[in-house]
């Protein structure tokens, strides 16, 4: 990136370079931003409720375009030529402001979200440390919005949303520090760099540490996230909608952008720490080629995650405040201490690590996948999924 | 037991506060003293061979001709799985019954909601407010003698007949 | 050196105040027009003080004013996610007064439509148990379920909602043809659904551990409170009316009445209410594939005069409906019209428990109470 900028204004002489960069930052910050963060969002949006309407044998949104597609843009479009209600009672700046700021902590983690080799846009030696301290601004934004909507449901969402997201920052810390450990880096490309493209050279199955790091991460993101079964912010069967309850239009449709778009970043997030990242064989020299083929990869890990996300959410009911802090605090966290020094003590002991503890990982992993995929496919022959139609059609 | 037992043991320790036998043609009950009623049921709940834990309806009737709401108390025993019914007669101009509340915690809102909708006051009732009509309701609908005010903070209670309404037009 | 901790006006600083929370009416987890007072000291109640009454439709005064036949259409309205059992209740009351057999066809009638419908509502409550927990795709999945009972019943009264099936006397109209072979085609789909609605939810480790020894009714508590139904086997009373105190044809009927077992807490916990509401779905079942085995031939109702009047007198029926005993008070007093009807419903009962259950738990919790005690707004108020 600043080497593309360092160009250009290398062909202005008369301009500042400071000026150029400030331009070409923002130019570059708003085509990522409409290029690639809100069609994501959106586009998240639509697939999870189809995906959720598979699971529930419903239909789902298929209307707008081939296979209701282009909802997500019919709903943008909706909910920014509707009228934006804002009660009376309400503390009008920060109830304004608090949207924005949920935005824009999201949007601000794309800053040093990779999405190939060479496409970043600032590959910030402190990487994920950055990540995991601004999107942390988002509880700020939900905090704002749940204490100036001026109604108590809205203050408990906010408040849940608060203690979960400070609550979750520790153990999903915690389950950072052995990637760190093992990348020597905080840069996310740096840690990139660390793997290869097989899963044998994944973090994931560098040890049995890393993975139960892994499951942590995973975990730790989803409580963050506010999704499934960690959505107690906005429970609506206990809190009607949580912090989001006063809010319309656009306003509301920007936290859900948040949390559809986070996903994104969650998945980002889990495919570069432990599986690889863009990581790809280097199959030809052609730089265009191989940037579009990490691209691919990087995205298809991401959205495989958010996949499985989705499926998280329309499978398992909601955890109680009380349930979910023990969740953290006197399971999660300690975990994660023994995953630290244990990493730590198996860099000593074995400083290249194990190609063959890796392989046993791999297999294990491939085991389980395929008892899964085996339990599902039992119960799906179980499942009573006939169709009856209509009962009264079919006279016997 | 049956309810001639049941009154017959309940006479002899409250005396005249316990009636006979009546029947009300499908199933017979017995008529309670209004002051008495709390102590008759504590007895019923607390003596082994009655040990009626469970308060199954409580309703009240307005019999104007008789100048009496009439409150039926029907009791089942989990324990031996019989029913008695027991029935207590409100005076109607001042309609003032013992509480059982502390005797069966069921009670509690079925007694209200009779306070509610027929008047009754129960003596001793730890909640007596209206249930399923508005605080500042005034009147007691399920009396006989009722009639509904015109209007109800400005909205009007008067609706005139649709077979009427059809007609006009 | 003493530390100050007080205000200028001698309050303790430490000193913190109870919320309280207005919960409904309109809120999506009170299943209808439902609300509540919550005290709460941050998630934890201190108190839930229940306010009924939004859906009072002065159904009881109604009946004094349109008569015998008219009153029907509006037991529909008592309980409109069960309609099939009120219906047959007041039937059953002004039969019982006016002493109207009704003919064997119309009692298997009867119970073939009063149990689809206790299945209908049954779903509905298991699915909406896990909606409120916060697992949606169970809900969508009864949901599908029981529309196809919907459909069978629309067939059968041409209503899929507020059926105004029966009559006094029998019901209003017979089977249409084919209907059994409907009924069993559709019983052979849903029993291993309710296995599969059992797989999905029951065992999942979030779902019990969200309703396992919360809110928990003992024994003695439950029979004080008068908790009926569902609600009171749960905590380990085997009182079924149907079975105990039986009316129409139960009795020809093999069925078990299930209780609850505590298997993941103590008995009488939100989930042994969950579990006894799935294993009824079973047991209706098999009534239902005995009432349409042993369907008699004949008339469906008997001949009662347009302009009914029982003789003076009162009764009290006992019905099982899906939410528990419902007991009708009814006098007559000869006129065409009745003289009082009281209904004591299974909600009202539960719903005057809440305050004393609701001491000491999350606000989540109350959700989780309202949706096992399965409280359906309109019967708490009629």
């Amino acid at each position: 990136m600043r080497a593309y900028l360092d160009a250009i204004a290398a062909g202005y002489p008369t301009v500042s370079p400071a000026l150029v960069y400030l331009i070409g930052m923002l130019a570059f910050g708003a085509l990522v931003v409409f290029v690639f963060i809100l069609p994501v969002a959106g586009i998240t949006s639509w697939v999870e409720r189809r995906v959720w309407a598979r699971i529930q044998s419903r239909i789902g949104p298929n209307r707008v375009g081939p296979g209701g597609f282009l909802q997500w843009l019919a709903d943008g479009l909706k909910n920014l030529l509707k009228e934006d209600v804002i009660p009376a009672a309400v503390d009008v700046p920060l109830f304004r402001i608090a949207p924005y700021v949920v935005v824009a902590g999201f949007v601000a983690a794309f800053v040093a979200l990779p999405f190939a080799g060479s496409l970043i846009i600032a590959d910030l030696n402190i990487g994920i440390l950055y990540i995991s301290a601004i999107t942390s601004l988002v509880v700020i934004g939900i905090l704002m919005a749940g204490w100036s909507s001026n109604n108590k449901w809205s203050m408990l969402g906010g408040i849940r949303s608060a203690t979960q997201i400070i609550c979750y920052e520790i153990p999903v810390g915690l389950s950072i520090f052995p990637v760190v450990l093992l990348s020597g880096t905080l840069s996310m490309q740096g840690i990139i760099s660390a793997q290869g493209w097989a899963p044998t050279s994944w973090h994931m199955f560098h040890s049995p540490f890393l993975f139960v790091s892994f499951l942590l991460f995973f975990v730790g993101a989803l409580a963050e996230g506010n999704r499934t079964p960690f959505d107690l912010p906005e429970a609506d069967s206990e809190l009607v909608a949580g912090f989001a309850t006063e809010y319309s239009g656009m306003r509301s449709l920007l936290f859900f952008l948040a949390e559809w778009g986070n996903l994104y970043v969650i998945g980002v997030l889990v495919s570069t720490l432990f599986m690889g990242g863009w990581q790809v064989p280097h199959f030809t020299d052609n730089g265009v080629v191989l940037a579009v083929a990490q691209f691919a990869t990087m995205f298809v890990k991401a959205y495989f995650w958010v996949f499985v996300a989705m499926w998280v959410r329309a499978t398992l009911p909601r955890v109680r405040v009380d349930q979910f802090m023990t969740l953290c605090w006197k399971y999660m966290v300690p975990i994660g201490l023994v995953n630290v020094v244990g990493t730590a003590t198996m860099m000593v002991v074995l400083p290249q690590g194990s190609i063959v503890l890796r392989w046993i990982m791999v297999a294990m992993t491939a085991a389980i996948l395929v008892q899964f995929a085996r339990r599902v496919f039992f119960h799906l022959r179980r499942a009573n999924y006939g169709r009856l139609g209509r009962i009264s059609e079919g006279a016997a | 037991m049956n309810t001639a037992a049941i009154q017959q043991f309940l006479h002899e320790r409250f005396g005249a506060a316990v009636g006979p036998v009546e029947s009300a043609r499908l199933f017979d009950y017995v008529e309670v003293d209004p002051s008495a009623v709390e102590e008759v049921a504590l007895v019923l709940r607390d003596h082994p061979d009655l040990a009626f834990d469970c308060l199954n309806n409580l309703s009240g009737c307005d019999r104007p001709t008789r100048g009496r709401i009439q409150i039926t108390y029907e009791l089942f025993s989990y324990v031996h799985r019989h029913a008695f019914v027991m029935k207590v007669g409100a005076r109607r101009d001042r309609p003032e019954v013992r509480t059982v509340e502390r005797v069966w915690p069921a009670a509690n809102w079925l007694e209200r909601e009779i306070y509610d909708l027929l008047g009754v006051i129960f003596l001793g009732h730890s909640d007596l407010r209206r249930l399923l009509l508005p605080d500042d309701w005034v009147g007691y609908p399920l009396r006989k003698d009722y009639v509904e005010a015109p209007e109800y903070h400005g909205i009007s209670t008067v609706r005139e007949s649709a077979l009427k309404l059809s007609e006009r037009r | 050196m003493s530390l100050e901790l007080e205000f200028a006006d001698g309050r303790d600083v430490f000193a913190t105040e109870d919320m309280v929370l207005n919960m409904g009416p309109q809120h999506p987890s009170t299943h209808g027009v439902l609300r509540f007072i919550i005290r709460a000291d941050g998630e934890v109640m201190r108190s839930a003080k229940a306010d009924v009454g939004y859906l009072h439709r002065s159904i009881e005064k109604i009946a004094e004013k349109v008569g015998w036949h008219g009153f029907m259409p509006y037991t529909d309205r008592v309980d409109y996610v069960a309609a099939m059992t009120t219906n047959q209740a007041w039937a059953m009351a002004a039969e019982v007064l006016g002493g109207v057999t009704v003919p064997r066809r119309g009692e298997y009638c009867r119970v073939i439509a009063a149990e689809l419908g206790r299945i209908c509502s049954h779903l509905l409550a298991a699915g909406a148990m896990g909606m409120d927990i916060g697992a949606i795709t169970p809900f969508t999945h009864a949901v599908r379920e029981r529309e196809l009972i919907n459909d069978l019943l629309e067939e059968l009264c041409g209503a899929r909602l507020t059926f105004n099936y029966m009559r006094i006397g029998g019901v209003a109209w017979d089977l249409p043809p084919g209907f059994g072979a409907k009924v069993l085609r559709f019983l052979d789909h849903f029993e291993p659904y309710v296995d599969e609605l059992d797989d999905l939810l029951s065992g999942n480790k979030i779902y019990i551990e969200r309703l396992a020894n919360v809110a928990v009714v003992s024994r003695e508590r439950a029979i004080a409170y008068n908790l009926v139904g569902p609600n009171l086997r749960a905590s380990g009373v085997k009182y079924d009316i149907r079975k105990h105190l039986p009316y129409s044809v139960y009795p020809e009927f093999d069925f078990e009445v299930p209780i609850g077992e505590g298997r993941h807490g103590s008995v009488g916990d939100c989930w042994d209410r969950y579990i006894v509401r799935l294993h009824e779905m079973r047991q209706s079942a098999r009534i239902l594939r005995q009432a349409i085995d042993g369907l008699p031939e004949g008339p469906v109702i008997a001949k009662v005069p347009r302009n009914y009047k029982p003789a003076a007198g009162e009764v009290h029926v006992h019905v099982e409906t899906p939410r528990g005993d419902q007991s009708w008070y009814v006098v007559a007093d000869g006129t065409e019209y009745p003289y009082r009807v009281h209904i004591r419903t299974g909600s009202f009962a539960a719903m005057a428990m809440i305050e004393e259950l609701s001491r000491g738990l999350m606000i989540a919790d109350l959700v989780a109470l309202i949706a096992s005690f399965d409280i359906v707004a309109p019967e708490v108020d009629r």
